[in-house]
């Protein structure tokens, strides 16, 4: 682990290596993922009330971006760029699910804090709200679960979302990791389908659920916590979220898609930066 | 970063304190609020339990005479991979005095095809003896008329007798009470519904006409032959969602024996999955507003506008916001001041689904049509249960706040096999996938929440409940349905009865410190109904006050005794009670003596 400077990027910022993508929609990059996020929240409680509550929504935002803000100025020495926080305090407030208001706070503190403490080589290897929601359900079973359940009855919200994402990671170049997960997914559902004898619905239906859409957009595609050295590179990686969910479903774990990403993603980021550095060495 | 040591180190260490609050937390709620195995170990002898808590229960079925059994049905053979779960309500109890002979008796329900229903008559020396069959309510189970859900009581004809309307997956029954000595199937000219796959309903008066009317919640949807499907696109649509359940019933009683289906004109058009319902004054306006929990979404709560209309103000009064699986709904009145907070049952499940059971306590300075609860079961201490089911308030000790039996335990089979991972898999599916069973996993006997224990919280009269069912005896394990509280053998304590899933039907019969007093209530109507359903009765004694409400049902498929029982404390003398009748007359009673059951009739 290292401490040098942390730069907190917005997600939509553009892959390494390419240029800045023009505006899209009118919209400055930097806020069409904030933008998206919050219309995926809107879409789903104003059609379905999603949330547990808006103020305790709310508490995961604000300690996020509050937080944000304090360590950034401290640690860093400027006030930091908010997109990146918002992100993780509101995929925190959809996806936490918990009668107490302290797993909101807490959750969205040990997301942001991560960034600043668990860096290698400067980066940060874990998706910062992957990581906060991956701790809190291995420390804190008896008071937080997840959003696990679906959209509801209309499918059209659902394809809405799923086709504005499409075009969102497309235009920031990080489609390929979604396609590369998503088709990964289904085809190895028929594998868990012909291993557990349930039905090939059954067991491609969670990725039909809300979560998946946080998760394909927002957390594997995440520019900070992705690999950079190309794009087979990372869509080997948005194979392997896949193929690790596989086996922890197998396993019957409830929570697989969180822990497959907590595993491969760090794993392979400092992988990467491993070769990396060889590479410089030599 | 800058690199300064010193932040480093601060920032490692307020990372540290951040991973290490879940186990500070975890720590904190134990102590706060669930100290059941803690706590008995450290209270040890029955003694110490009995003088640290006022009560204890023993479990005195089998001494009482009362050798239940619930048995499930068998539905549809292509149910039968997930049958436990689909199968897995019916147990039910209700205390119902139907001989009139001062004494509680029990009616408990069977759901096996060609199981029978048992009507405990009290023997008033601490036994029961099972007269269903001898007076024609024991055989109702069976694949073509259905299978019994929950029985409530009600005297629809206003001859003093309770009569008997039992709801079930099948055709609905009503049996008229024929001067305690037998029953009178009058089912066929009631105008009841041919099928309907309900479970729950109650008794109440909602237009306060004097002539009990009947509410009716279908579970699955009423064209649904749960024996014989037409193919299996019959679950929810949605865990949380879901609006494909069974339609509502109101039926307004012409007071004889036969109803008016006034659903429709009265605005009660929901299909969500009803589970639990029941009915009070909750607003101050004399006409009961009705409070439905449903699984698989938000709960609904209609209020009465006087005038034959409901309107569900679930959302705005709070309660109807966050979409749980509700399963119960009971009121109490927890802070004795006059107003009535409402038990709703949820799933909690750790690591996995940690919906939290919710009570709403009415938000003061709000009343009428601006009425708001909020939802305090964390700060109160009663929000985790387990997969819970049926729950009662009461007094259990006697010391003058209403205590809170809670039931837990969804499918107990084979203990070292979970089949909750399956399940979130198909919970989490679009409406195509999880509403056909064909695409539910198989259970394979495996369990779902099962072999929980019970919470008997114990309210301390200033906001807090502690969980006591492990010292207080209430150690069963079984899939808890049903629970009400009744006084079984006029001793002035509240005694628990729960009904089990594909189990025992437990008695606990509950000793309670002999220096806290008591007062009880038993109503007759004569302007208003006579079973006094809705009347309201105020107690007032050492500067408190507690409202209790007669309940035509309650709970998950359950009903409560109908007199009231109140608990007052050491030495505790009552100022004045206050009756409201559904009429809308008010009666005083000054100074009633304590210790005794006063029966009133409406002046």
């Amino acid at each position: 682990m290292s401490s040098t400077t942390v730069t907190t990027t917005p997600i939509a910022a553009p892959a390494a290596g390419a240029q800045a993508p023009p505006k899209l929609f009118g919209i400055d990059s930097r806020f069409v993922a904030p933008i998206f996020i919050t219309f995926i929240l809107l879409v789903g409680q104003l059609a379905y009330g999603i949330l547990e509550s808006y103020a305790m929504t709310a508490l995961a935002i604000v300690t996020a971006v509050a937080l944000e803000l304090v360590l950034g100025r401290l640690l860093v020495g400027k006030w930091p760029h908010l997109a990146s926080a918002y992100i993780s305090g509101i995929s925190v407030g959809i996806l936490t699910r918990s009668p107490y208001a302290w797993p909101f706070a807490l959750c969205s503190a040990i997301s942001i804090t991560s960034k600043y403490v668990l860096r290698v080589r400067d980066r940060h290897v874990w998706n910062p709200s992957n990581f906060g929601i991956s701790v809190m359900l291995l420390l804190a079973p008896w008071a937080y679960s997840t959003l696990s359940v679906q959209w509801g009855n209309n499918l059209w919200p659902m394809l809405v979302i799923w086709a504005l994402g499409a075009i969102i990671t497309y235009h920031v170049g990080r489609i390929h990791i979604t396609l590369t997960y998503v088709v990964s997914f289904f085809v190895l559902s028929y594998v868990r389908s012909l291993v557990t004898g349930h039905s090939y619905w059954a067991e491609a239906a969670p990725i039909t659920g809300p979560m998946y859409q946080l998760f394909i957009f927002f957390m594997i595609t995440d520019p900070k916590t992705t690999v950079r050295s190309s794009r087979w590179a990372q869509a080997l990686v948005g194979f392997l979220v896949a193929l690790a969910e596989m086996f922890l479903r197998l396993a019957e774990n409830v929570h697989a898609p969180y822990y497959a990403l907590f595993v491969v993603g760090p794993a392979a980021n400092l992988f990467e930066i491993y070769l990396t550095s060889r590479r410089a060495k030599s | 970063m800058r690199k300064s040591p010193i932040a480093r180190g601060l920032l490692i260490l307020f990372f540290a304190a951040l991973l290490a609050t879940p186990f500070v937390m975890k720590r904190w709620h134990e102590r706060a609020g669930s100290p059941s195995a803690a706590r008995a170990a450290e209270a040890g002898t029955d003694s110490a339990v009995f003088g640290r808590y006022g009560f204890r229960l023993e479990e005195v079925s089998k001494q009482s005479g009362v050798d239940f059994a619930h048995s499930a049905p068998t539905l549809d053979d292509k149910l039968a991979h997930i049958m436990p779960q689909v199968a897995s309500m019916g147990a039910a109890v209700s205390v119902v005095d139907f001989d009139r002979d001062g004494w509680q008796d029990l009616y408990v329900t069977n759901s096996g095809e060609g199981s029978l229903n048992a009507l405990y008559r009290n023997r008033r020396d601490g036994t029961f003896e099972d007269v269903a069959a001898a007076l024609g309510v024991a055989d109702l189970n069976r694949a073509e008329t259905g299978v019994s859900m929950g029985a409530v009581w009600g005297d629809y004809d206003n001859d003093g007798f309770e009569d008997l309307f039992l709801y079930k997956w099948g055709r609905p029954e009503l049996f008229h009470n024929d001067g305690g000595k037998g029953f009178t199937r009058v089912t066929d000219k009631a105008g009841l519904p041919s099928w309907a796959n309900a479970n729950t309903a109650l008794w109440f008066d909602y237009d306060r006409d004097g002539k009990l009317d009947l509410f009716l919640g279908g579970y699955y949807p009423e064209d649904v032959n749960l024996w014989h499907l037409k193919n299996t696109k019959m679950m929810p649509e949605s865990f949380e969602y879901a609006k494909n359940g069974g339609r509502k019933y109101l039926l307004k009683g012409r007071g004889d024996g036969t109803f008016e289906d006034v659903t429709a004109a009265a605005g009660i058009n929901t299909r969500r999955w009803a589970l639990a319902c029941a009915a009070a004054d909750l607003r101050g306006t004399g006409y009961p507003d009705l409070f439905i929990a449903n699984d698989y979404g938000v709960s609904e709560l209609y209020f009465n506008d006087g005038r034959g209309h409901f309107r569900d103000a679930g959302e705005q009064t709070g309660v109807g916001f966050a979409p749980k699986s509700g399963m119960n709904i009971s009121f109490g009145d927890i802070l004795n001041r006059g107003a009535f907070a409402a038990y709703v049952s949820n799933i909690s499940e750790d690591g996995v689904l940690v919906q939290g059971n919710n009570l709403w306590v009415p938000r003061e300075g709000t009343g009428g049509d601006a009425l708001k609860y909020d939802n305090l079961a964390e700060e109160m201490g009663v929000e985790l249960g387990g997969w819970s089911f049926g729950a009662q308030f009461g007094d259990l000790n006697n010391d003058g706040a209403l205590d809170l039996y809670v039931v837990n335990g969804y499918v107990s089979l084979d203990r070292g096999a979970n089949y909750w991972y399956d399940y979130s898999k198909i919970a989490g599916g679009n409406t195509s996938i999880i509403s056909d069973a064909a695409n539910w996993p198989p259970m394979k006997g495996r369990s779902l929440s099962g072999y929980q224990q019970k919470r008997v919280w114990v309210n301390d009269g200033a906001g807090k409940f502690a969980d006591v069912a492990q010292a207080v005896g209430a150690r069963d394990t079984f899939d808890g349905r049903s629970v009400v509280m009744a006084d079984l053998w006029n001793r002035g304590v509240l005694d628990v009865v729960v009904a089990n899933q594909r189990g025992p039907l437990l008695i606990y019969k509950n000793t309670v410190a002999p220096e806290n007093a008591w007062v009880g209530f038993e109503l007759e109507g004569t302007q208003s109904n006579r079973s006094a359903l809705g009347a309201q009765v105020r107690v007032y004694w050492a500067g408190q006050e507690q409202v209790q409400e007669v309940s035509g049902g309650s709970g998950f498929c359950a009903q409560n005794q109908r007199p009231l029982h109140f608990g007052l404390g050491k030495g505790a003398r009552v100022e004045r009670v206050e009756i409201r009748w559904p009429s809308g007359k008010t009666q005083t009673l000054e100074q009633p003596e304590v210790g005794k059951v006063h029966h009133v009739k409406e002046a």
